[in-house]
This record gives structure tokens, C-alpha cells and sequence, in this order.
């Protein structure tokens, strides 16, 4: 704990407050209305600079840490504490929320409020999920994440939000149950401890661990989402809001990768092993195969959603090649993922608000009327498809460096994205964007204004640091990305 | 070294502030090729991009010979062509745009040569694609230029894929990615084998050395990912001239020349090498026999040339090969920029067959492209001659198998090229005047922007392969590149070579000089004395005719197998994998599961005590029987 401060409460909470105070207000001045939710997430994103300026890039243990007392006879706490993998997460989470805020000021005529309560508090639950240490607190916050976004898809969505919305919930949530069955079992054998770091210390038999491994795995592969529970995705992304599919894209996906890092690896060594060349395999699947569907696609939304699981095969690809390599550009691709995939879902955000359209045919040529559209968008897309330079290549190279040490073939399939990616980013960009004027509605476009203009240029700033300068996100993992391999590589029978 | 960076600028003075700056980084570069010719070289890092586990990516420069020749050879090209630009797109709407597209990609260029690790050359490998593709699809209306630009992307893209996955090799097999650290090593790594198929050891080299080369295939356009070339010439002329001819297709050569010491320890690789420039430089100058677009003549020169150079690659002749690129890049340049200046006369006309009599129109660029043709087609004392006829003596000398091959097509095109070359010249600027009465009224020369860089060019032109004896012989690439001993073309032609007039001299005994002169009269009989025969040619040889006119159908067979394939397979993934199954069968199926369960599990619900009654007296019937059973 910083100076005894209790800083990590105050990310988590600060959002939830006002997004509960802008709920309060309602819909009578929709001026403060907006005013004061941009404040809270521009408070919440400032709240959480310490943590980065604080840290202690040379220790792997938990920092900032605050251990009070909640459920006293089951051994519950309000346990909270960050290390070089939550962290960053956290910061992008804070980052994203004001982006978000931006992105739906007048797009948003119905619920002000309400929407933006509704990503505020996501705001600060999100924080809880990557912050917690303790199961049981965890647990919470980690189903708690479900309802905002439910309620995003539910209420802001598409015409065909419903089915969205209750596929999006149940496919969660039924996932989530082994995983607290999981939680239950380790609690039993661990002496009646909830916390996380305890069950990392925790023995564990073989089978034991390959059946802890199975029950989280279906929960984080069905967040990230892996192939072949990734169906809800492309759903809930069409027919959400665009603030609802930035977070999606850009945060909640995050919420699995990070499961896999927090408890499947350090709680299962030995079952992650055993079953490594199966979450190899599936990987692979999920870059290929989704990369392949993503190339037909008519809808943007849903060929940006594709091309999202394209890129998240990486990062569970990264995960169980077991070096560094793979898993710091695991790391490095979730928070670059997070830049990029926001940014495209916003840039389609821009287009619908437009034409009210987001099928590829309805458009063409749009750069005669938005060239300074036209150029964003450009970047992004070739940061989608990888270009270096850009933070989308940073995180593919390492994980296809870390491939091609354990198998050559695993790089093969892997370093196919580079065709692949380019080739449905490409195309959907050339037909979207390139060409002569297409109809009447695409001559009426106006180019954006100086509000779009603002998140674009600072997601464009942040994708191309990462890209050309990714040296001070890796030192700040490097510690932990360590200890967390070498805890791994030890045996746990 | 500053002067190299701050290029970036394009508004409203933006030809003055980009031409003065490249004027900048070519007086740094020459500075700077003066200090390396003095022995000095530099090497050393300018930041860390990033560390991962023990290794450290660094960002940092390599200068020596190589990379300062390669600099002085991209600023001086980039120069003229931004001078040119003024006079060439004047009045387009995208004026800046282009200029501020030709800055960057003069600066990618060069941070790409003057990389001293394999990262940083992929930085700039990928960013002058990048700008490659916003620059063929400079006028996003046409259809075509935005598709030969994805094209070009995307064939690119699939040399890269091979190119990461040789950087990653290196760096799992050697550690590093410094250039300096993997070519010490190279030699630890010769009995080093890898089984990509399991149970097949091949030689790690030879694999790390093929995928590299695979990259080159795509960034120089070598058979069988060439296609990209002849289709950007949608782009505008001067980026034909730059790009797709001077510099960065040749940045594929550059890269196997500078992994020289890699490559050296593979024959197989050589072997390769040779047989895929001698395919491309045989096969894509009979296409250029029969085309009629000019510039479409002259990228299909372009990809022959770039043959000669991966041949003289795969001869172990790198020297040979980067003097070949040097003259290259000004006859071909030249060519282009005067084809450019042929089209503005013309109106964007680009038929060949719409043209002729335009020489007395337009002297200067009738004479700077016939000095670039003679160059071309190697007429002894151009430039052209000495570095073409110093490759066909290096396939010659060379052992590596496949050299008999590449021999036996690199001297049957220097007819092939003669011919075509001469065929261009004759059609366009002999004979009647065949375009329309308003284009022939207003034909005129082209500003003085225009043809001060035609006239700049056509000096090296001349006068750039007579430095061949220092050049190859003196000890100027022997420290960037190494050759081993026992294959080492070159130092056995330095045991012949007696000076630039003694090789021209010498050449007149030998067949390419009379090949190239039998090309060029052959041009000169069908296209000036019996312009009728052409066409007669054309129907005998029927078939052939139609092989050379569709290129052989590489680009039908391309659009069928990959661009369909891989649609056909994603509908078939997505509607039956995606849809069907996964949503259908299992997601929606689980749907309709419980739905169906619990429209069963209903119907006990039904409210009557009696019914509940009677499920509780067979329940507990039930458990009785089965604790009966069990004790």
C-alpha cells in the first residue's frame, strides 16, 4: 500500500460512484449529464496514473496491496493488489472508459444516463476483476461484469439485440459455473483459504489439476473467446452499441486472457503442460480458420469480431509456448488488441452514425468525402493487419518468435495471420473505403468532427507508440512474466 | 546523419521543403560514402525498441560500403524523381499527398539499408510496402489501381511470411538479431540440422537462407510472385520510375547480398536462387516482347532485370549483382521517367501503337531514352554492358549446379532484351505519327523539371558502369560481403579483367555483344523495314502469341486457385462450421434441448397432490430398494 492509501480501492470504486451519481441525476440536464460522467472517467483514468508511476518494475510480488477482513468465518477478504500482468490491463481499462464516454456524447439520445452509468460502473468492476486476490471477491466482481454489458447490448442494441444480448449472458455465465465449482474444490483442499496466492503454493495431483484446468478453461476460453465457443461474439458485436462493442473488444475478452495467467497456469503447471499441445492446436484454429470466416464477411462489425478472435488465438497461443517470448507477446498483443480493436469498432462507430448501415456493399469511395477519415482508419487497418510500426505487429512477432522455438510448424500456421490478416482488413478497406463515390448516401457524408477526431487521434498516438517504442510496457511485465515462468516450469505433484 | 529524418513534412510549399531536404540527405549521404570510403564504418544502436526474456531488440544503424552505396543510389534517384514530380503532377489534387508519400518512402528506404539488425530491416521492408500500396492506389477511383495495390500488398505479404519466418529462425537458432553477431556465428551453425518434416534433416542454413530468399521473391518480383510488378503500374510514372524500378524492388537484392555470409554456406540455396532469376529473367522479357502498353514494356524489363541480379546472387557473384542494381537503377529509372514524359505529351496515353514519329517533338526525351535503351539492350561502353556482361561471366565461371541453366537464359535474353528495348524505341518515336489529330497538335517537349532529371540520369547512365574495376576488383564489397573460395565467380573474372577498354574490346568476340546486336537490328527490320511482318508473326505463332500476351495465365490460374479458393473455403468454414454446427447444432441445439426437457418435465408439474404424493411414496420406494441393495 502506497503510503498506506488505499489507491486500488479508489479505481475501483471512484467509477462505480459516479456512474451511480450520474444515474441518480438522470436524464433532466443532459449536458451534466455528460459533463459529469466524462469527468468520472477522466478522474478514473487520472486515479490510476500513480499506479503506473508507483510501481516497482524490479519485484514480482503484489503491490499496492490491501488485505481487509469481509466474510470473517469463511475466510473472506477484501483482498486487492496488482503485479506487472494486471496492471497494464488496468490502465488500459482506465484508458478505454473516457474513449468510450466521448464516443457516445450526442450519438446517445435515449437513457443518457443510464448508459453512461452503465460503462462507468463496468469502468470499476472491470478494475475489481484484475485487482482481486481473493477468490471469493474475484468471483464477484468477475460475474458482476456481465450485467452492464447485458444491459448495454439489451437495451442500445441492434433490432436483433435480445437474442444477442441472452446468448451473450448465458454462454458467460454458463461458462463461469465450472469455474466456481473449481473455486469451491480449491477451497476444500487448501485448508478453507480463498486467496489466489495460496493456491498457487497449493499441491495438487494430477488429476486433480486436469480437471481444475478443463473447469477454468471453459470458463476464460468462452471470455477470450477461443475457438470453438466463440459464436456469441460476432452476435453480441453487431448488434451491440459502438461503446458497448469497444469495451467488448477492447476489456472484457482481456477478462479471459487474464484468467488463463492468474489461475489456469500457476494453480494447473502441470496440466497446462500436459494439455499445451491442445490449447496449441485450438490456437491455431482460432487464427486460421476464424482468419479464413473473417474474409467473407458483408458485415463490418462482424468481420471486425472475426479478425478480434483471429487475434486473441495469439494471445492464448502465447500463453502455452511457455517462454517469454510467447507470453510477453501474449501480454504485449492484449493491450495493443485493446488499441486497435477499439479504434476499428470505432471507426465503423462513425460510419453507421452516418449511413445507419454497417454492411460493406452500402458503401464505397468514402474517402472522396472523409479523407481525414480515410486516414485513421488506414492506420488502423494496417495495424490490424500487422504492419511494424504499429503495436499490432509487436505482439504477433513475438509470440511467432516464441512459436517457432518450440515448433516450426506452430510458426508456420501462426505467420499465415500475415496474409490472412492483411487480406480481410485489406479487402473490406479497399471496397469500404477506396473507389469512385458508390451512391447518394455515401456523397452526403461529412468528414468527422473534432470529437471523433479527438479519440481517433489519441488511439492513433497509442498504437503507434506501442509500435515504435513497446520497450516500456515489456519492462514493466518483464519481472513478473518471469517468476510466473518459472513458477510454471516447477513441478506441482 | 540528421538530415536523414526530417522528411516528413508536405503542405502547401511541399515540393521546396521535401526537395530541399532530400537535397539534405543526399549531400549527408555523399558525405558520408566519402567517410566510409576512407575505411571508417559505423555501427552502433540509437535506442532499445524492446527486451523479451534475454534478448534485446534494438534500433540502430550499419554503414559501410554496401548500405552508403545503396543510400546515395536511393537519395539521388529519390531526388531527381521529386524534381520531376512538379512538372509531372501538376494540377493533381493530390499533390502534397504524393509528395509527402514519396518522402516516407525514401526515409523507410534508407532506414531499411542502413539497418544493422533483421528487425529493423523488416520495419522497413514492410514500411515501403506500405507506402508501395498507398502509392500504386494513389488515384483510390480507379478500379483497377486499387486492386493492383492490394494485390501488390498481399502477394508481398506472402514473401514476408516466409521472410519472418526466417528471422525467426535466426534468432532461435543464433540468439541474437544483430547482423554482427549472426554473421560471426554463421559459420558454428554448418552441421546444424532441422527437421521440418519429421524425420527429414535439412541443413538449418540452407532453411534459414530459403525463407529469407522468399521474402526477396516478393520484394524484387521473382518468379513465382512476380505478378505484383506489371500491375502497379497503375500507380503514377514517377513511382513506377522509384519504386517499382530503382530502389525498392531491389531491396530484395540488397537483402541476399547483405546475408551473404548466410547464404555462402548453402549451395542448395544458391542453387535456387540461380534457377528462379534464370526462369524470371528468360520468361518475363518474352512478355515484354509482346506488349503494347509502354509501361507495362518496361516493368516487364524491370522483372528480367531483377533476374539477372538473383542470378548473379546465385553465382555467389553479390558484388556483380549490386553493380547490376546500381546501373539499373539509372537506365531504368531514366526509361521510366522518359516513358512518363512520352505520356504527358500523349494525354495518358499509353498504347504504343497510338504513338510513333515522336521523335522530332520531343528531342531531349527521345535522346536520354535512347542513351537508356543502348544501356539496356548492353552496348559496350554503357553503363548496362558492363555490369550485364559482368554477370553472364560470373554465371559462366560460377560451379553451383543450376549455373549451366541460368547461363544458358541470361544469354538468350540479352537478344530478347535487345529487341524489346529497340521495339519501344521504334514504335514510339520513329515512324508515322498514328495518334489522333488533337493529341498530334499539341505535342511538345515536357517542361525543363521534366527533362533536367531526364538529362541528370542519362549521365550515369553513360558513365556508371566504368567504375566496374574498382568497383568489383578493388576491394569495395569485399568487407560487407563474403564469398567463399571455392566458388568465387568474381575474383575469377578479376584474373581476366584488363581494364574498361580491354572488356570492351574483348566483348566483341563474344555472343552477347552479337546477341545484343542481333536484337537490336531484328527490332529495327520488323518494326522499321517490314513493319508488316509483326503481325504475320502473330498469327503463325497463334498460341504461343496468346501464352506471352496472358503471361503465361499465372494471373487467371492465381485469381482461381487462391483468391476463389480461399473465398470458397471461408463460405464453407463460416456457413457450415461457424453457422451450422458450432451455432447451430451446439449452441442454438443446447437451446432447443432444454426447451424440449423441460416442456417434458412439465407435465409432472402438474399441481395435483396426488401426483406429487405418489412421485414422493416411488421416490422414497426407490431409495429403500437401493439401500436395500447395498447393505
Amino acid at each position: 500500500m502506497l503510503f498506506g492509501f488505499p489507491l486500488i480501492s479508489l479505481i475501483i470504486w471512484l467509477p462505480i460512484i459516479f456512474g451511480l451519481a450520474v444515474l441518480i441525476l438522470g436524464d433532466r440536464d443532459l449536458k451534466i449529464t455528460r459533463w459529469l460522467s466524462l469527468s468520472g472517467a477522466v478522474v478514473g483514468f487520472l486515479v490510476a496514473l500513480p499506479l503506473l508511476s508507483g510501481f516497482d518494475t524490479t519485484i514480482s510480488s503484489m503491490q499496492f496491496v490491501e488485505h481487509i477482513s469481509w466474510f470473517e468465518r469463511l475466510n473472506v477478504f477484501y483482498h486487492l493488489g496488482v503485479d506487472g500482468i494486471s496492471m497494464p490491463l488496468i490502465i488500459l481499462n482506465c484508458f478505454t472508459t473516457p474513449l468510450v464516454i466521448i464516443a457516445g456524447w450526442e450519438v446517445i439520445q435515449r437513457r443518457v444516463s443510464q448508459y453512461m452509468g452503465a460503462f462507468l460502473i463496468m469502468s470499476g468492476i472491470v478494475n475489481g476483476v484484475f485487482a482481486s486476490l481473493d477468490a471469493v471477491l474475484f468471483y464477484t466482481f468477475w460475474e458482476a461484469s456481465l450485467i452492464p454489458m447485458f444491459i448495454i447490448i439489451g437495451i442500445w442494441g441492434g433490432p436483433n439485440r435480445v437474442y444477442a444480448a441472452i446468448k451473450f449472458f448465458l454462454y458467460t455465465l454458463m461458462g463461469s459455473l465450472l469455474m466456481l465449482v473449481a473455486l469451491i474444490y480449491l477451497y476444500q483442499t487448501s485448508d478453507g483459504s480463498f486467496s489466489i496466492e495460496d493456491y498457487h503454493r497449493l499441491p495438487l495431483p494430477m488429476t486433480a489439476q486436469i480437471l481444475i484446468f478443463l473447469a477454468f478453461l471453459i470458463a476464460f476460453a468462452v471470455k477470450v473467446p477461443m475457438w470453438p465457443v466463440h459464436t456469441w461474439l460476432p452476435d453480441a458485436h453487431v448488434e451491440a452499441p459502438t461503446g458497448g462493442s469497444v469495451i467488448l473488444a477492447a476489456i472484457l475478452l482481456k477478462l479471459g486472457g487474464y484468467g488463463f495467467l492468474r489461475f489456469s497456469l500457476p494453480i494447473a503447471p502441470d496440466a497446462s503442460h500436459e494439455l499445451a499441445t491442445l490449447m496449441i492446436v485450438l490456437s491455431l484454429i482460432a487464427v486460421v480458420y476464424i482468419g479464413l470466416v473473417a474474409l467473407m464477411q458483408q458485415d463490418m462489425k462482424k468481420l471486425i469480431a472475426y479478425s478480434s478472435v483471429s487475434h486473441m488465438g495469439f494471445v492464448t497461443l502465447g500463453f502455452f509456448l511457455f517462454n517469454s517470448y510467447g507470453l510477453e507477446g501474449a501480454m504485449v498483443q492484449m493491450i495493443s488488441h485493446g488499441f486497435i480493436s477499439g479504434a476499428m469498432f470505432l471507426c465503423v462507430g462513425v460510419l453507421y452514425d452516418r449511413l445507419h448501415s454497417r454492411q460493406i456493399a452500402d458503401y464505397g469511395g468514402v474517402v472522396n468525402k472523409m479523407p481525414i477519415f480515410a486516414a485513421f482508419f488506414m492506420l488502423f487497418a494496417m495495424a490490424n493487419a500487422g504492419l511494424p510500426g504499429t503495436s499490432g505487429f509487436v505482439g504477433e512477432f513475438m509470440v511467432i518468435m516464441g512459436a517457432i522455438e518450440v515448433n516450426f510448424w506452430y510458426a508456420f500456421f501462426a505467420a499465415l495471420t500475415l496474409i490472412l490478416g492483411a487480406s480481410y482488413t485489406l479487402w473490406m478497406y479497399k471496397r469500404v473505403i477506396f473507389g469512385a463515390v458508390a451512391n447518394a448516401k455515401v456523397e452526403n457524408l461529412s468528414d468527422i468532427g473534432s470529437r471523433e477526431f479527438l479519440i481517433l487521434a489519441i488511439l492513433a498516438v497509442a498504437v503507434l507508440w506501442l509500435g515504435l517504442y513497446p520497450s516500456p510496457l515489456t519492462e514493466v511485465m518483464h519481472v513478473s512474466i518471469d517468476n510466473l515462468l518459472e513458477h510454471v516450469s516447477r513441478s506441482k505433484l | 546523419m540528421a538530415g536523414l529524418f526530417g522528411k516528413q513534412i508536405g503542405l502547401v510549399w511541399s515540393h521546396r521543403v521535401t526537395i530541399s531536404l532530400v537535397i539534405v540527405s543526399f549531400i549527408a549521404s555523399l558525405i558520408i560514402f566519402m567517410d566510409v570510403l576512407e575505411g571508417n564504418i559505423y555501427n552502433g544502436t540509437v535506442y532499445t525498441w524492446m527486451i523479451s526474456g534475454e534478448t534485446v531488440f534494438e534500433v540502430g544503424f550499419l554503414i559501410d560500403t554496401l548500405s552508403t552505396l545503396m543510400m546515395l543510389i536511393v537519395t539521388g534517384v529519390s531526388l531527381m524523381v521529386h524534381i520531376y514530380t512538379i512538372g509531372y503532377m501538376r494540377g493533381d489534387p493530390g499533390y502534397q499527398r504524393f509528395f509527402s508519400y514519396i518522402s516516407l518512402f525514401t526515409f523507410s528506404m534508407l532506414m531499411l539499408v542502413m539497418s544493422n539488425n533483421f528487425l529493423q530491416l523488416f520495419f522497413g521492408w514492410e514500411a515501403v510496402g506500405l507506402v508501395s500500396y498507398l502509392l500504386i492506389g494513389f488515384w483510390y477511383t480507379r478500379p483497377t489501381a486499387i486492386y493492383a495495390n492490394m494485390k501488390a500488398f498481399l502477394v508481398n505479404r506472402v514473401g514476408d511470411f516466409g521472410f519472418l519466418l526466417g528471422i525467426g529462425l535466426v534468432l532461435a537458432s543464433f540468439g541474437s538479431l544483430d547482423y554482427e553477431h549472426v554473421f560471426s556465428h554463421a559459420g558454428y551453425m554448418t552441421s546444424k540440422t532441422i527437421d521440418i518434416i519429421p524425420g527429414q534433416p535439412w541443413m538449418l542454413l540452407t532453411v534459414i537462407s530459403l525463407l529469407l530468399f522468399v521474402g526477396a521473391m516478393g520484394k524484387s518480383a521473382q518468379f513465382p510472385l512476380h505478378v505484383w510488378l506489371p500491375d502497379s503500374m497503375e500507380g503514377p510514372t514517377p513511382i513506377s520510375a522509384l519504386i517499382h524500378a530503382a530502389t525498392m524492388v531491389t531491396a530484395g537484392i540488397f537483402m541476399v547480398a547483405r546475408m551473404s555470409p548466410l547464404f555462402e554456406y548453402s549451395e542448395t540455396a544458391l542453387s535456387t536462387i540461380l534457377v528462379i532469376g534464370g526462369i524470371t529473367t528468360l520468361f518475363m522479357a518474352l512478355v515484354a516482347v509482346v506488349q503494347n502498353d509502354i509501361k507495362r514494356v518496361v516493368a516487364f524489363s524491370t522483372l528480367s532485370q531483377l533476374g539477372y541480379m538473383t542470378v548473379a546472387l546465385g553465382a555467389s557473384a553479390y558484388s556483380v549483382a549490386i553493380f547490376h542494381l546500381m546501373t539499373h537503377a539509372f537506365f531504368k529509372a531514366l526509361l521510366f521517367l522518359g516513358a512518363g514524359s512520352v505520356i504527358i505529351a500523349m494525354h495518358h496515353e499509353q498504347d504504343m501503337r497510338k504513338m510513333g514519329g515522336l521523335k522530332q517533338y520531343m528531342p531531349i526525351t527521345f535522346a536520354t531514352m535512347f542513351i537508356a535503351a543502348l544501356a539496356s539492350a548492353g552496348v559496350p561502353g554503357f553503363s548496362g554492358f558492363f555490369s550485364k556482361d559482368a554477370i553472364i561471366e560470373a554465371v559462366h565461371f560460377s560451379n553451383i549446379p543450376g549455373s549451366e541453366f541460368a547461363y544458358f537464359c541470361v544469354l538468350i535474353t540479352v537478344f530478347v532484351t535487345a529487341l524489346y528495348t529497340f521495339r519501344l524505341i521504334f514504335m514510339t518515336f520513329y515512324g508515322e505519327p498514328r495518334m489522333d489529330a488533337h493529341t498530334h497538335k499539341h505535342l511538345h517537349e515536357s517542361p525543363w523539371v521534366v527533362t533536367l532529371p531526364l538529362i541528370i540520369l542519362a549521365i550515369p547512365t553513360v558513365i556508371a558502369g566504368w567504375v566496374i574495376g574498382p568497383m568489383l576488383f578493388g576491394g569495395f564489397l569485399t568487407d560487407p560481403i563474403q564469398v567463399h573460395d571455392h566458388h568465387d565467380a568474381v575474383a575469377l573474372m578479376g584474373e581476366a579483367y584488363t581494364g574498361v577498354f580491354g572488356m570492351m574490346s574483348h566483348a566483341l568476340t563474344t555472343l552477347p555483344f552479337w546477341f545484343s546486336i542481333a536484337g537490336i537490328f531484328s527490332a529495327w527490320f520488323l518494326y522499321r523495314v517490314r513493319t508488316d511482318l509483326p503481325e504475320k508473326i502473330r498469327q503463325i505463332s497463334g498460341p504461343v502469341y496468346t501464352l506471352l500476351d496472358r503471361k503465361y495465365f499465372i494471373d487467371e490460374l492465381y485469381s482461381w486457385m487462391f483468391a476463389r479458393g480461399s473465398r470458397g473455403l471461408s463460405m464453407i468454414l463460416w456457413k457450415y462450421g461457424d453457422i451450422k454446427i458450432i451455432d447451430g447444432f451446439f449452441v442454438n441445439g443446447t437451446a432447443r434441448m432444454i426447451a424440449w426437457i423441460a416442456n417434458i418435465v412439465r407435465h409432472f408439474q402438474t399441481g395435483y397432490i396426488y401426483h406429487y404424493a405418489f412421485s414422493m411414496i416411488m421416490g422414497v420406494f426407490l431409495l429403500m430398494s437401493l439401500w436395500l441393495f447395498y447393505y
